[in-house]
């Protein structure tokens, strides 16, 4: 087999190979994930499965009340909101308009949240003046 | 004031257009003195910049708070170091600091070469003032310009973040700007290589020190973001897979890349449309880290329209892609490569193999930070991947390539032979079976396969560093007759990219060790504790002994008014240590109440950590008020509008209940194996950067001869 011919199969071996196990890191990715829901998604859920809920918190809904924090997601983009109660370790980053995930379940109209399963987002570094927080 | 800032902002948007224009005329009609020029002009967008950087900075330190900028990130009470370093938490300071060490390097880097490349230069002259222009612009035409001003001026400012007030969150930014900035340099003489048809490696050469100081500052600016992570926030982490993390470390896989894939081009005159893409995806990654961090367009696909700057941004950075690949494109016949790979078996090919690892773990990291969009759009759902699906991918890659970053210094270019693989291998492979042996043996790391086998490679990388240095130093010996401390300083001292590249790697993988040995055996224990309650965790026994509460946190110069905190004793095996984790009030106002303003408001972790070599123990608590709350209740219902001092009596007699009725108090332990060496690799690597760039009079030497010869070559050639 001459040299340039050599190549030529090297080279579309070399690139089957990578598109393909780039193929099957996109499809698992796919499934790989627990898809989190957002508070209208999770209000127009029948079942009383667990959910990953995700959302906003709620501007001037926290409260403390000994162990167990109370406070409202909302949907991302809209108002839809779910009250949570949640009990654990609250990571440093949560703050009204935040951007959180929860795990639980949804209890007569409240979602209960399971222990230590309160996840914040970093911010977004720079936000402007109009939205977010006005301290940051 | 703030008017001569934006007239200078006007000005230097106006010199870099100016620039561009006619370098590029300048180029196309040969004329020198349009290039000169439009390199001067260069020099003013630096001083104008510099300008508006000492105007900006100038507010801050006075607390001028007729300047928005000012008054939205200081405050009286902020500490000098954070009132300096505030600026470039906002986004048109940062946009300004990134402007500003774009000019300030294109400077440095166009004053270097001011006597080389004549064909080149003209279009790096344009493209970087190109880039310098669209910067500029965001901040006069986009209007996030750092010179807006507030009327009436507010009575005091609003001090900074509090999470950010920690040294390395501020010296994290210039760190990273520093390091997306100076890969615009390689990637401006690329483009001009590409475009002049000098295909060659000189631009390479010429760019080469750049990129590598970019590269430094990037992976120091990395580091120090997950040192902040772990020392500052409460969660004990250093690395989450978060989306402003990811896109900060992208850039840096590809530029790995292409420091090691030039060494293939300027040694066999190979790769070279693949160098001349890595150097593109270098930089529009960089830009696209840049956007990233200030869009919020990861929080949804839909959140475009609410940052003014998601779309100028893409534009920018789809022109520089689409803009780059074709001329790539158009230029393939001049990136034909001199040599074709021999082997399989060879440098040439384990340098290849790098590479794609190093781009498939940048693929992997791109795929789930851009996951929430992907899935959006095909699904309609917004999914994320989490840590274990990045670890999933990356721990495989990293064992690959730590296994390559050992074999790449000692196997033979071209094609290997049995003799080479002799003389080269037997010896780390046997120190890495050893070690191997060792750990089983001795250790407890076969719990953990993935730790195993990368400490086993770890192993071999450094008897391969080792073997190089003293084949090195006692080649040396044999024609100098010197000792052996003075040889392998002057071996290094005469070879600084090879032996400072052989360190960079030794700190790669002592920082894999730390991350290895810290992910797969920490323990961590969260507890609830009453004074004098314990817990346990690994082999250490932790005791609250008693609550503090200490107002205006004094050390650490955070400008905190109340710290809450804990003094915990920690023992292990009869020692004991004093531990006092804390947590930091700042206070946020609030329609509460002053008191409620207080306890409520903005705080951060001040976590304890006691750092050791062979492991760090971390405890962070989060003081629970539940029985003060009534307390707060009450004193802003009656309290709230009384004096300093009645307020201040009300405040100790609320802190004296809080320690004498102390609620449980949520404790968070982590006892985390070999996490120092992270940070000890990460600055062995740092040292190993500094030493491959130090420049050597030798080096400098022979630089200079070879210039002159080439000149006098050319001149003769012209008679």
């Amino acid at each position: 087999m001459d040299p340039s011919r050599k190549r030529k199969i090297r080279l579309v071996v070399a690139l089957g190979a990578a598109v393909l196990l780039a193929g099957g890191l996109m499809l698992t990715s796919f499934t790989a994930d627990t898809p989190a829901t957002t508070p209208s998604q999770l209000l127009a859920q029948k079942g009383g499965g667990d959910y990953k809920l995700t959302g906003k918190v709620v501007d001037g809904s926290v409260k403390r009340r000994g162990e167990t924090l109370s406070f409202a997601i909302r949907d991302r983009a809209g108002n839809t909101s779910v009250p949570v109660t949640y009990t654990g370790v609250v990571p440093d980053p949560f703050r009204d308009g935040r951007e959180v995930i929860v795990d639980g379940k949804l209890q007569g109209g409240t979602f209960v949240a399971e222990r230590d399963s309160l996840v914040t987002k970093c911010p977004s570094k720079f936000e402007n003046a109009s939205d977010g927080d006005k301290r940051s | 004031m703030p008017g001569i800032g934006s007239a200078a902002l006007v000005v230097a948007l106006m010199a870099a257009l100016y620039a561009a224009i006619v370098a590029v005329v300048g180029a196309r009609t040969g004329r020198r003195e349009l290039v000169v020029s439009a390199r001067r002009a260069f020099y003013a967008i630096a001083g104008l910049l510099t300008l508006c950087f000492v105007l900006v900075e100038s507010a801050f330190l006075r607390g001028d708070f007729h300047w928005a900028i000012v008054s939205e990130r200081s405050s009286e009470t902020t500490p000098t170091f954070y009132k300096v370093t505030g600026m470039w938490s906002t986004q048109e300071g940062s946009l300004l600091l990134w402007a500003f060490l774009l000019s300030v390097y294109g400077s440095i880097a166009l004053f270097v070469t001011r006597n080389k490349h004549r064909e080149i230069v003209p279009w790096a002259i344009a493209v970087l003032s190109g880039i310098a222009a669209f910067f500029i612009a965001l901040m006069v035409i986009w209007g996030e310009t750092p010179f807006a001003t507030i009327t009436p001026t507010p009575a005091n400012g609003q001090g900074l973040t509090p999470l950010l007030r920690h040294p390395a969150m501020m010296i994290h930014p210039p760190m990273l700007y520093s390091g997306y900035v100076g890969f615009a340099i390689p990637f401006a003489f690329a483009i001009g290589a590409l475009i002049t048809r000098r295909t060659g490696a000189d631009w390479i050469r010429t760019t080469r020190r750049f990129t590598l100081i970019a590269w430094t500052f990037l992976g120091f600016g990395i580091l120090l973001g997950s040192l902040w992570s772990y020392s500052e926030l409460g969660w004990g982490g250093y690395w989450a897979w978060d989306p402003v993390e990811n896109a900060s470390v992208m850039p840096w896989l590809i530029g790995t890349a292409f420091l090691h894939s030039v060494m293939v081009q300027e040694k066999r005159g190979m790769l070279k449309v693949w160098n001349v893409s890595l150097v593109i995806g270098t930089f529009v990654l960089s830009l696209l880290g840049t956007f990233l961090v200030r869009s919020g367009v990861l929080e949804s696909i839909h959140a475009f329209g609410a940052s003014t700057l998601g779309k100028p941004f893409l534009v920018f950075i789809a022109v520089v892609l689409f803009g780059s690949v074709a001329l790539v494109i158009s230029r393939l016949d001049d990136l034909r490569s001199e040599a074709r790979l021999d082997s399989l078996w060879s440098r040439e090919s384990v340098f290849l193999l790098n590479n794609l690892v190093l781009v498939a773990l940048c693929f992997v990291v791109f795929w789930g930070t851009f996951f929430p969009l992907i899935s959006e759009a095909i699904t309609g759902d917004e999914s994320t991947l989490g840590p274990p699906w990045f670890d999933r991918y990356v721990v495989p890659l990293a064992i690959v390539l730590t296994l390559l970053s050992g074999i790449g210094p000692i196997i033979a270019w071209r094609r290997v032979t049995l003799a080479n693989l002799r003389r080269s291998f037997v010896v780390p492979i046997a120190a890495a079976a050893l070690t191997l042996l060792l750990l089983v043996v001795a250790t407890p790391a076969d719990e953990s396969t993935a730790s195993l086998i990368m400490f086993t490679l770890i192993a071999f990388v450094f008897a391969v560093v080792a073997q190089e240095f003293w084949r090195g130093a006692s080649a040396r010996r044999v024609m100098t007759r010197e000792s052996w401390p003075v040889a392998l300083s002057s071996l290094v001292g005469r070879n600084r990219r090879r032996y400072g590249g052989y360190i960079v790697h030794i700190g790669i993988a002592v920082l894999f060790l730390g991350v290895a040995a810290s992910s797969a055996f920490h323990e961590q224990a969260d507890a609830r504790l009453l004074p004098g309650q314990s817990a346990k965790v690994g082999d250490y026994n932790v005791t609250y002994v008693r609550p503090t509460a200490r107002p205006g946190d004094a050390s650490r110069g955070t400008g905190a008014l109340l710290t809450l905190g804990a003094d915990i004793r920690v023992t292990r095996d009869g020692k004991t240590w004093d531990l006092h984790p804390a947590r930091n009030y700042y206070g946020t106002p609030s329609d509460k109440g002053p008191f409620a303003a207080l306890f409520e408001g903005e705080s951060t972790s001040e976590v304890a950590l006691r750092w050791g070599a062979t492991e760090d123990f971390w405890l962070a608590v989060q003081p629970d008020l539940r029985n003060i709350e009534d307390a707060i209740r009450r004193a802003d219902a009656r309290f709230a509008d009384s004096d300093m001092r009645t307020q201040e009596v009300i405040y100790a007699a609320i802190l004296a209940r809080y320690i004498d009725r102390p609620a449980p108090l949520p404790v968070r332990a982590i006892v985390s194996p070999m996490v120092a060496w992270i940070w000890v690799g990460g600055g062995i690597a740092l040292l190993g950067a500094l030493l491959a760039l130090w420049p050597s009079p030798a080096a400098r030497r022979r630089e200079v001869a070879a210039a002159y010869k080439a000149r006098v070559g050319g001149e003769l050639s012209r008679v």
